[in-house]
């Protein structure tokens, strides 16, 4: 393979990872701080994605868009989490479980419900269309470079909030005890508010981002949850850090995964052969990178027993 | 889990249309489609198409039971279950993916069901596997693909690269796409299934020397990776089935779509007098352009009624004999049944165009005609 194609499919499994890390940093805040599996994340990123194409629509501004997505997964997150998964706090996870996935359920029909069953257009601003030549000769999409940047910003600023302000210090003082906290006289359900809150909108924005190059449709957040679960238990449950390193490995391993085994299987296989079992074997490449990692540091990468 | 239960009593008659229906009984049809989750769009229009015939019809013996199969194999199955014994329906439709058909289908006809496919035309029904009673009243899933593939000789593609889904349709796409296509393949790759970042297989696309790209990524896969396309800067011409280029879809893709050619047995613009009157009616109905899938849906219900004005359900032989002389006006132009009552059609190629604001498709001209499925041959009936 030649050397720019690989250099290229890097890009790409980075591009992946930046945004399966705004999924999955929200994902672990929730489960590190308040312990709870909230599977209608997934809906949240549908949530931003459907803004950002309404607000489009109206309005032709893809910054107004975006603003509108971080808007509304927002007020969507602190809307559940104020009516209904504030009443799970003390649950176990199988009700959580319940309860989470119902919401799925809810606001995927709600959505049908006011935008109907086809797909939606979103698009990419004009000033990012197109392919830029990168140093060494590659021609790679500009929108997607975009989007590197963005995430690996986000995870900056992510960094210095959790690392360097005042709710940084409180959320990690929430994960590390919460009685204890409450305690201490903060007001633990505002917290627990403003992180969902805070989730919400990266989900939200990664839908928005995202929808500009796929399609905006109902359904279309699940498909990433179930990877973003996967990063999460790569990276250590709770871990910031450990959601940014999972998800850039897990994009990498996909993509790079998808690309190389059929090529590699290829060398002693006959074509159509090797691009099947090639396939087949790529698509459970993150799961085996998940066992694998499981096997030898059973609390994920960065988390703590 | 919700189900939605839509019990619709087909129409309220026309009082003239009296006697002209009178020779045969009444009819329940059982619709299974699917009306929630992502794949709901090809469903709805199914079933908008159908039901759109039996009011033009008018047929008070003609009576519709509608429910959502949500895309599940196993919630497909629980609904044909219910259909048949305790809503007693004579006739089941609507499926629209493969695998629910395969779910549903063997066992519906095992029961002494008629089953009338809008959509779904696995191989293994049209083959070995094919039934008196079940009739694919849209195309073999291989067809589409192979007109693409007689598209791609007519535009002097050499050396395409391939592309398509990780699953048994997927693999009838390729299989059919080489069937008919006489160059070199550039490269094949199969796709997760669902997956929605095409970013390294565009690379390869790009990397590989080829000189066209055939695709097949039915719905959201598809307009994913005509975004991404787009936008990618290769700009090698792209062929595929309808599947990615429907009514339905089109708005969602946007300019990327434009001027791509693609194969489908119908297109609104078809010139004959039924489309003609099936697409103003459509419109009129549902203040919308229709789909192929409501194309074919409205060309089963007219199936139906025209056997119903033959013959009566309960003499089984009967009912099939007049089904499968296709005696009705096809929205298609010509339609008959292939001895394992799959269609013989024509099978166009289509560009997709800008209307105003619409993105549509328009036809550019034949790709097969009269054409067949491979599989009719070893279908012993």
């Amino acid at each position: 393979m030649p050397f720019i194609l690989l250099i290229e499919q890097v890009l790409n499994g980075v591009q992946s990872g930046v945004m399966l890390f705004l999924m999955a940093a929200g994902l672990t805040l929730i489960f590190g701080v308040m312990g709870l599996i909230n599977l209608a994340h997934g809906s949240l990123y549908m949530v931003g994605a459907f803004a950002a194409a309404a607000v489009a629509a109206a309005t032709g501004s893809f910054l107004l868009a975006l603003v509108a997505a971080l808007a509304a997964a927002a007020l969507a997150g602190c809307l559940i989490e104020m009516t209904v998964i504030r009443r799970l706090y003390d649950r176990d996870h199988l009700d959580q479980v319940l309860a989470t996935f119902a919401l799925i359920l809810i606001f995927s029909e709600g959505t049908r419900f006011l935008f109907g069953s086809f797909p939606l257009f979103l698009e990419i601003p004009s000033a990012l269309s197109g392919p830029v030549m990168l140093p060494g000769g590659i021609q790679y999409p500009l929108y997607r470079l975009v989007i590197i940047g963005v995430g690996l910003v986000i995870a900056a600023g992510l960094f210095l909030l959790i690392a360097r302000t005042r709710i940084g210090i409180q959320i990690r003082a929430g994960e590390a005890d919460r009685e204890m906290i409450a305690a201490l006289g903060v007001d633990i359900a505002k917290l627990y508010t403003l992180i969902f809150a805070l989730g919400a909108a990266l989900a939200g924005l990664a839908g928005a981002l995202v929808g500009a190059i796929q399609s905006v449709q109902v359904g279309m957040g699940e498909p990433v949850l179930i990877l973003a679960f996967v990063v999460i238990v790569i990276g250590g449950i709770g871990s910031i850090k450990g959601a940014l390193i999972g998800a850039l490995l897990v994009g990498l391993t996909d993509t790079l995964g998808s690309v190389l085994l059929p090529l590699f299987f290829a060398n002693f296989m006959e074509a159509s052969a090797a691009t099947s079992v090639g396939s087949s074997l790529a698509s459970m490449s993150i799961y085996i990178l998940m066992a694998g990692v499981l096997l030898f540091k059973p609390t994920g990468l960065f988390g703590e027993a | 889990m919700k189900m939605k239960s839509f019990v619709m009593a087909a129409s309220v008659a026309a009082l003239a249309a009296g006697g002209a229906w009178a020779e045969g009984g009444k009819v329940k049809v059982g619709m299974i489609t699917t009306l929630s989750g992502g794949g709901a769009g090809l469903g709805i229009d199914v079933r908008d198409g159908f039901m759109l015939a039996t009011k033009m019809a008018g047929n008070e013996n003609l009576e519709v039971v509608v429910e959502d199969d949500q895309r599940k194999p196993e919630i497909a199955v629980q609904l044909a279950d219910k259909m048949i014994q305790s809503e007693k329906v004579d006739v089941l439709t609507g499926i629209i993916w493969s695998n629910l058909a395969m779910a549903v289908v063997p066992a519906a006809t095992a029961q002494g069901k008629f089953y009338l496919s809008p959509n779904a035309g696995p191989s293994a029904l049209a083959g070995k596997g094919c039934n008196k009673l079940y009739f694919n009243v849209a195309w073999q899933n291989d067809n589409l693909h192979e007109a693409a593939g007689a598209y791609a000789n007519d535009a002097g593609y050499k050396n395409t690269f391939m592309l398509a889904p990780n699953y048994p349709a997927g693999k009838d796409a390729l299989t059919g796409y080489k069937r008919t296509y006489e160059g070199e393949a550039a490269g094949e790759i199969y796709t997760d299934l669902g997956q929605t970042d095409y970013a390294a297989q565009i690379a390869q696309i790009r990397a590989s020397g080829a000189d066209s790209v055939f695709f097949f990524l039915p719905g959201g896969m598809g307009i994913s990776f005509l975004k991404q396309y787009a936008n990618s800067g290769v700009d090698l011409p792209v062929v595929g089935p309808a599947f990615s280029f429907d009514q339905g879809i089109l708005q969602a893709v946007g300019e990327a779509a434009l001027g791509i050619k693609n194969t489908s047995q119908w297109n609104k613009d078809l010139d004959n007098e039924a489309n003609k009157e099936f697409v103003a009616a459509f419109q009129e109905e549902y203040d919308r352009l229709p789909s192929l899938y409501a194309s074919q849906g409205y060309d089963t219900a007219n199936l139906l009624l025209s056997a119903m004005g033959k013959a009566d359900v309960s003499d089984a032989d009967a009912f099939q004999a007049a089904l499968k002389e296709a005696d009705f006006a096809s929205v298609r132009g010509k339609f008959s049944f292939g001895n394992n009552q799959h269609p013989i059609q024509d099978y166009y190629v289509r560009e997709v165009v800008k209307e105003g604001d619409v993105y549509t498709n328009k036809l550019i001209g034949p790709s097969l005609t009269d054409h067949a499925d491979a599989y009719a041959a070893d279908c012993k009936m």
